[in-house]
């Protein structure tokens, strides 16, 4: 099939494989680290709200693969030896941590100040308040552009490949290497990307519109 | 849970069995935002069971003293006291307080997330911790009193503005309060909705519920209120029973009136 055999095109879907692995890693571990970004940037405590603003300029401010090779190679330094997996994973974490604290914040702020307020005039906790008042509404609010947000995700786990971590561009590249048909191979791994990222786009474009509508 | 052990409740007891004793009592309160002051030496006193109107115009501090009662805005000078408990030195518990005094908002404030239902019972379930049966039990009874009874599935956004607003009602009733404040609640609506609304709070001062209500309407203020306050320029520039509409002694509640009739 355009030139290629059955198991060169295998194994660039393998690598498709674990490029799904990686964006979910990034994923699960940038919710788990990015609400309480999220709560710290959104927070009342000047102290939490500079504390997290500096680790979201810090990230933001750096470029995705640096962070790769600052992890990778500094978990080196310390005399652990972490399979390239485990690092793109923590920088992938790091990275998505940093975007959704400052959407989901967002979502947060969103949520109108007469909402808080009137949490606050029928005596709720302010931990009650937060969790039965503004987090459904936000959570709302967050689900279209964390879905958006997941397609950067998938996309970006492609820098990955300066770790040497196999995943959809680094199986495409070693493909190349044997056959030489750049455009074909590459073309393959585009057209995979675009089939893993389009459905999303297409999910979070309709959640928008009905959030819009209600 | 025993009401007796909490000192604050000890003596706001004490002060209840009294009936000369004011629920809200404001001694030369003085509140600034800023440069600019817009209560500038407040007295009055709302008794048990009273209905007390303010009305005046915009920015005449009116929404700003009925904000200062539930401790929404905390006052820079002069002794305010709200159902026996002190607001003026900082040591007032606004959540203890707020469970003695329900407000309802212009724009209703309603949750939109959740169900007529669920907007009413979710500060009794969370703040006082009744349980499932006695929080629907509890629905019923102010969802009836506001005679929106077969409303309680439905979401706010399925009703209309004077439906949501007697929702609002019924979720601050359902606290059980000694003292509702109404802030431009029938602003937002149009004249027809206006009605439906204006009827409950009227039946609710017929049941001796003791409010304060800011309000644009000066007919129903006339016919509800006990004492009518008429502020301007961040002063009580006249006050006095419902005629005083009819008989204004200053030029500028005469104004006030004419334009507002």
């Amino acid at each position: 099939m355009f030139g290629l055999t059955i198991e060169q095109i295998a194994f660039i879907f393998r690598g498709a494989g674990w490029t799904i692995v990686l964006s979910l890693l990034g994923f699960v571990g940038g919710t788990i680290l990015g609400l309480p970004v999220a709560l710290a940037r959104a927070s009342r405590r000047r102290s939490l709200r500079t504390g997290s603003g500096l680790f979201v300029q810090l990230v933001q401010g750096i470029p995705l693969p640096v962070i790769m090779f600052v992890v990778y190679f500094g978990i080196s330094i310390g005399g652990y030896d972490v399979p390239a997996l485990v690092a793109a994973g923590i920088a992938m974490t790091l990275y998505s941590s940093a975007y959704l604290g400052e959407i989901w914040r967002g979502c947060i702020q969103a949520v109108p100040k007469t909402q808080w307020e009137a949490g606050e005039c029928l005596a709720l906790t302010n931990t009650q308040r937060f969790v039965f008042v503004i987090l459904p509404q936000a959570l709302r609010i967050a689900v279209p552009p964390t879905v958006g947000f997941l397609v950067q995700i998938v996309k970006n786990t492609s820098y990955a490949v300066v770790i040497g971590f196999f995943d959809l561009t680094y199986s495409a590249k070693v493909i190349n290497n044997s056959t030489f048909m750049p455009f074909t191979v590459f073309t393959l791994a585009a057209l995979i990307y675009f089939a893993i990222c389009f459905p999303m786009s297409v999910l979070a474009r309709r959640f928008e519109r009905r959030l819009s509508r209600s | 849970m025993n009401i007796a052990a909490s000192p604050q409740r000890a003596t706001e007891i004490q002060n209840m069995t009294r009936s000369d004793t004011p629920l809200v009592r404001f001694q030369g309160v003085r509140k600034s935002f800023g440069e600019l002051e817009v209560l500038k030496g407040i007295d009055l006193e709302v008794k048990s069971g009273e209905v007390v109107a303010l009305i005046g115009r915009s920015g005449s501090g009116k929404s700003t003293a009925l904000r200062c009662v539930n401790g929404l805005e905390r006052i820079n000078a002069g002794e305010l006291t709200v159902c026996g408990r002190t607001l003026h030195d900082g040591k007032v518990d606004l959540r203890d307080l707020r469970q003695d005094v329900g407000i309802v908002f212009q724009s209703y404030n309603l949750f939109p997330h959740l169900t007529v239902e669920q907007n009413v019972t979710l500060a009794p379930r969370k703040v006082h911790r009744i349980g499932a049966k006695e929080a629907r039990e509890l629905s019923d009874q102010v969802l009836a009193q506001v005679g929106l009874s077969d409303k309680a599935k439905n979401y706010p956004e399925q009703l209309s503005g004077g439906q949501q607003q007697r929702v609002a009602i019924a979720r601050s009733l359902a606290m059980r309060p000694k003292l509702i404040l109404f802030d431009e609640v029938t602003s937002a609506l149009d004249p027809e909705l206006t009605g439906e609304v204006l009827r409950v709070i009227a039946k609710l001062a017929a049941e001796g519920m003791t409010m304060m209500l800011v309000t644009h309407e000066m007919a129903f203020a006339r016919s509800v209120a006990d004492q009518i306050v008429f502020m301007h320029q961040g002063r009580i520039w006249e006050s006095g029973k419902g005629d005083m509409l009819e008989d204004p002694q200053t030029p500028e509640l005469r104004q006030f009136v004419g334009n507002g009739l």
